[in-house]
């Protein structure tokens, strides 16, 4: 790819004359921040976008694709971060999908069948065929769209960061899947911010930062730090810990608090802790122990079965998610944009939820617009939100600005507790780190936070103390003062007995 | 992220300028493909006039010459417009909120019945005070009939256009017993199925000597910026816009998606019937059964023409009174019958309903006409 050349509107170019060349048989990385145009790039390579300048070349001779299917048509295939999976067909139907054998005029199950399980075999791609998307694990899900690839016989594969929803385990499966892939002959093109990841797999990394390229590099002659330093442009520092703090009293306590799924399973059984002043308390887990439901019953969102939920003596179980927020609860969900943010609202018009009560935002029986915007360009300056302007819808901004909103929005509330959910979830290194600090900021303030995250190392950074959640239950608990010990906490998120 | 905070004032300036011209240019833009749409339809419309022998020019020329050509027709015209403005921006209010209020028929019917009644059984008010009265009673009763496929919709999850359309059939023959024979509101002394006239102090007074023209299109604009107020200015219109958008992210900043889905429900409602009563009290003067030639429905039209904006629900509202109004003249003058104006009332929601392909077009063209000023502002559009 030379010179590709996308912009959105007047305000964003996603790519400024972007150069990327991949080898035959390579695992090359695509790593950049949030918003650095990684994305873009691979949209164009996989014709979901056309680049408004620029010139794509596959084995020396010149492509362009107008849709995906002629990508697809040249063996390019993605598989997105969020799957493009038909969640009520089955396996098999969905992999099939596009490409259908068929004996005319029905399908032909039994020879797709065959074919499939060969590949499945042959990469190590173990999935049930006739189990329905819908009913599988994110991980499973995963090798669907790998075996969908290989199924449409694709030689370029793009991964956009693949690994975002998978436990450490099964990040080495996919590992392993993706080094036979290459031995195979395939070429990867692997989207990612986590440079971890680039110098376990990769064998060459193309950096971008703001639309540009900044290098392409061999990953053996390169470090963490110096990719670091090409991709936000300065040198991070990692020891973003958080002191231990002295426990302070105990300002929320929940006392066997069990809760249903929305399919009606015991998601949250017989939870009990209590979150204290000036701490963070991490939850840790493998997703879908109940991370889910047991903020969203801390926040009201999801009525308890059994259990309480007090604060400062304040019975909360029961009650209307208004009343959390009055008792001095606020709350960064975990899913952004189902219910971090109203994407076809504007800026204004996103800070402004939960605080439309305050008098200042209230003038007569109106809005105060003025005082409204005000405001609303004062916490957007202190939070660093990158914006055009406050008219501008909030689904127009990129993840992490999204993100760094919310928190915004939320730490004006001036809680008591702050339930953050993954808040650095899909976060760039930058806007991680500014999360990261709000986050100790706070605890300093006195704050109780409860930080519920997938990230091990993040919880193991930050938190004073560590709750572990299995199916639902607190497996155990860890201290930061007692020196947290990573493989013990693994093997509890694991399900493993304390015994 | 690092260069934002160095020069924060300057970005700050531009971007509100910014913001400034990108709604502007948002407006421009729906109106465009408004006038697009319609223009189109229009088109249409000559070309199925033609292939069915008449002249279209003709035609169109007489419709327009009944809806604005005469006093009579401009009045006519403001006429059916009041109820399409009050019922359309009930449709657009209830659409902010994501519900589909297909009811709005039903909802007339029960606010006439209930200022009808209210007009002819009190005595002795001025008028001022008779006519309020009248017209908020219409409005409860909208508003108590919206109620129920609110709560059903909130508490229930009922889809609400399942539940309006069977109230709308129940509304419709609510007000024929009325005034049938034997009916709580029959006129005895008539044989219409109609019910007894209401009190003079009842009426909305008429201002144009030599038609029906009354006060009644002054309501409807004030409606029109009062709910515009309400959408965009106050707090329960914005909480109300936060659920339609996304009642998950309402509802985890402590929004109720229950209490704000009944409220947009009542309030549409209370439109439907505002525009029922106000038929009565400036137009029949007393219920009939089915008086309403299906205001409700083209609100539909008329909101989603108008892109759910209440001010320019009226503009839409003005072109379904012209065409409702002239439609008698052009059938009486060229013959083409009236339900012309239903095809092109049809062709308006077909192409509204294909209105993002339209818009995109709409955004090609213009940056092709505008072409290189535009690229020399920002390099954006460089092809």
């Amino acid at each position: 790819m030379r010179g590709i050349t996308k912009t959105f509107s007047q305000q964003t170019i996603a790519n400024d004359s972007v150069d990327l060349e991949v080898g035959s048989g390579e695992i090359h990385c695509l790593l950049g921040e949030n918003g650095a145009g990684k994305s873009t790039l691979m949209n164009i390579l996989y014709g979901l976008y056309t680049p408004d300048s620029g010139t794509i070349h596959i084995d020396g001779k010149p492509v362009s694709f107008p849709s995906p299917s002629h990508a697809i048509a040249h063996g390019i295939s993605m598989v997105h971060q969020h799957f493009m999976l038909i969640p009520v067909f089955t396996v098999l139907e969905n992999i099939i999908l596009g490409k259908e054998p068929v004996k005319q005029p029905l399908l032909d199950r039994r020879t797709a069948k065959k074919e499939i399980e060969e590949l499945s075999q042959r990469f190590g791609l173990d999935v049930d065929l006739s189990a329905l998307v819908q009913d599988i694990s994110v991980a499973m899900q995963q090798r669907v769209e790998i075996l969908k690839m290989l199924y449409r016989k694709a030689r370029i594969m793009i991964f956009d960061e693949p690994t975002a929803v998978l436990t450490p385990q099964e990040v080495s499966d996919l590992y392993e899947t993706m080094n036979t892939l290459k031995e195979s002959g395939n070429t990867i093109i692997f989207i990612t911010h986590k440079l971890k990841e680039v110098m376990d797999i990769s064998d060459k990394v193309t950096i971008l930062r703001h639309g540009k390229t900044v290098a392409t590099v061999n990953t053996k002659d390169t470090t963490p730090t110096e990719l670091t330093r090409m991709m936000v442009g300065r040198d991070v520092l990692f020891s973003d810990q958080s002191p231990v703090s002295v426990e302070g009293p105990p300002v929320l306590d929940v006392a066997h608090v069990t809760a249903k799924d929305s399919l009606g399973r015991t998601a949250v059984n017989n939870v009990s802790f209590s979150l204290h002043e000036g701490e963070i308390l991490g939850i840790a887990g493998v997703d879908g122990n109940g991370q889910n439901e047991l903020v969203e019953a801390l926040t009201g969102l999801r009525s308890v079965e059994e259990g309480s939920i007090a604060t400062h003596g304040v019975e909360l179980a029961h009650r209307p998610t208004k009343e959390f927020f009055a008792a001095g609860i606020a709350h960064v969900p975990a899913d952004r944009l189902k219910r971090g943010i109203i994407s076809d609202f504007n800026l204004c018009e996103n800070l402004l939820l939960g605080h439309q009560y305050q008098r200042r935002f209230n003038k007569r029986c109106l809005l105060d617009n003025a005082a409204i915007t005000a405001w609303a360009k004062e916490i957007l300056g202190q939070f660093n939100v990158r914006y055009a302007c406050t008219t501008m819808k909030a689904g127009n901004l990129s993840g992490g600005n999204q993100q760094k909103l919310v928190v915004a929005r939320e730490i004006q509330r001036n809680p008591t507790i702050l339930i953050a959910a993954q808040p650095t979830r899909g976060l760039d290194i930058g806007a991680t780190q500014f999360m990261r600090t709000s986050l100790v900021e706070l605890k300093s303030q006195g704050k109780a936070i409860l930080l519920v995250s997938l990230d091990l190392q993040e919880l193991m950074s930050m938190s004073d103390r560590i709750l572990v959640l299995f199916e639902g239950a607190i497996q155990g608990e860890f201290r930061k003062i007692d020196g947290y010990d990573e493989t013990a906490i693994g093997f509890l998120m694991a399900g493993g007995n304390h015994d | 992220m690092t260069d934002r905070s160095l020069d924060k004032k300057r970005p700050t300036l531009d971007s509100h300028q910014g913001g400034r011209r990108s709604r502007l240019g948002a407006i421009m833009g729906s109106t465009a493909t408004s006038s697009v749409i319609v223009i189109l339809a229009f088109l249409l419309g000559f070309f199925i006039l033609g292939i069915t022998g008449f002249n279209p020019i003709q035609a169109f020329s007489a419709m327009f010459r009944g809806a604005l050509g005469s006093k009579r027709g401009i009045a006519e015209t403001l006429l059916s417009m009041t109820p399409l403005i009050l019922s359309g921006l009930g449709f657009a209010l209830a659409y902010h909120c994501k519900l589909f209020n297909i009811g709005l028929e039903g909802q007339i019917a029960v606010g006439a019945i209930a200022a009808s009644w209210l007009g002819y059984s009190i005595e002795g008010l001025p008028c001022v005070v008779h006519v309020t009265i009248c017209l908020v009673g219409a409005c409860l009763a909208g508003a108590v009939w919206g109620f129920f496929p609110g709560f059903l919709k909130a508490r229930y999850n009922i889809h609400e256009v399942i539940s309006v359309i069977m109230l709308n059939h129940i509304a419709f023959k609510v007000a024929a017993y009325m005034v049938s024979v034997g009916g709580p509101m029959k006129d005895p002394t008539d044989l219409m199925p109609a019910s007894p006239y209401i009190l003079t102090t009842a009426k909305l007074p008429r201002i144009w000597a030599g038609t029906r023209f009354n006060v009644s299109i002054f309501i409807a604009l004030a409606m029109a910026f009062v709910v515009w107020v309400f959408l965009y200015k106050s707090r329960p219109g914005y909480m109300m816009r936060a659920v339609g958008s996304n009642p998950d992210a309402a509802q985890t900043v402590g929004i109720s998606a229950t209490s704000f889905t009944i409220l947009a429900m009542v309030l549409s409602s209370a439109l439907g019937g505002l525009a029922g009563g106000i038929e009565i009290l400036g137009i029949h003067h007393r219920l009939l059964a089915q008086f309403s030639p299906g205001y409700g429905f083209d609100a539909i039209a008329v909101a989603l023409l108008g892109q759910l904006n209440p001010i320019a629900v009226v503009a839409s509202s003005f072109l379904y009174g012209v065409l409702r109004s002239g439609a008698v003249l052009m059938q009486v003058t060229t013959g083409v019958s009236k339900d012309m104006v239903s095809v092109l009332t049809a062709t308006i929601i077909f192409f509204t309903s294909m209105k993002e392909p339209f818009a995109r077009w709409m955004k090609h063209l213009f940056s092709a006409i505008k072409g290189h000023p535009m690229i020399g502002r920002s390099d954006s559009h460089v092809a």
